[in-house]
């Protein structure tokens, strides 16, 4: 068994598009529409045959509580490795990312961690070589 | 008021997250565990080091603010000079509120 698709819910899919591709720098793997959502996933173009992302709506109840409690106590909704998290931090800052974790060395990895704009956090992790 | 204070920081893990808010100011929740987990081995529950949190808070050696859609914690010394000032400056009464 392995992971096949993870998701994270997004505010508005248009902007989580944006958000995913133009900023992080995945790309759009499916874009499917399903009434008046859309089935939204993008890859890593570095494994564009790995797991993929669902960009889900969040419009279910259930989910903006779920969101808001988690934002307030700065816990991410997801975890993308990087190569270097130092310099994901700075490259993402300069393009205007908020950050609610500056990179934190802890033993044999570091972390940062993000806000996506569609209403979560993203922690940034790499582990020392 | 300085009751307060001693008891908040009678405690070794409140000390700890002292510690930690003095090497960086503005952290959420989430970086006060992780910080406890990873640096000190307190695998603490998040309502654990809430409730850390709150007894440092009534204490006012720690602030919370909300930014937006997030909450962060500062660390504020101003306590620890009133309670200091008694030996520092024996002149200074204690503070018997």
């Amino acid at each position: 068994m392995r992971i096949h698709i993870t998701s994270v819910f997004v505010d508005d899919q248009d902007r989580a598009m944006r958000f995913y591709t133009e900023v992080l720098g995945f790309v759009k793997k499916h874009d499917v529409p399903v009434g008046a959502d859309r089935w939204l996933t993008v890859v890593s173009p570095e494994d564009p045959d790995g797991t993929e992302l669902l960009l889900e709506p969040s419009g279910h109840p259930a989910v903006q509580p779920y969101k808001t409690a988690l934002v307030e106590d700065g816990i991410p909704a997801a975890s993308f490795a990087v190569d270097d998290v130092q310099t994901e931090f700075d490259r993402l800052r300069g393009l205007g990312v908020r950050f609610t974790q500056e990179p934190l060395e802890m033993g044999s990895i570091t972390t940062a961690v993000l806000d996506d704009t569609c209403g979560n956090l993203i922690q940034l992790v790499h582990t020392k070589a | 008021m300085a009751e307060d204070v001693f008891k908040a920081l009678a405690d070794p893990t409140r000390r700890r997250i002292l510690d930690e808010l003095a090497e960086r100011d503005g952290q959420s929740l989430f970086e006060i565990c992780t910080r406890l987990v990873t640096k000190h081995g307190l695998g603490l529950s998040r309502q654990a080091v809430s409730q850390h949190l709150a007894v440092l808070e009534s204490a006012g050696l720690v602030v919370s603010r909300r930014e937006g859609r997030y909450k962060f914690h500062d660390l504020n010394t101003e306590p620890l000079e009133r309670v200091m000032t008694r030996w520092l400056k024996p002149d200074a009464a204690e503070d018997i509120s």
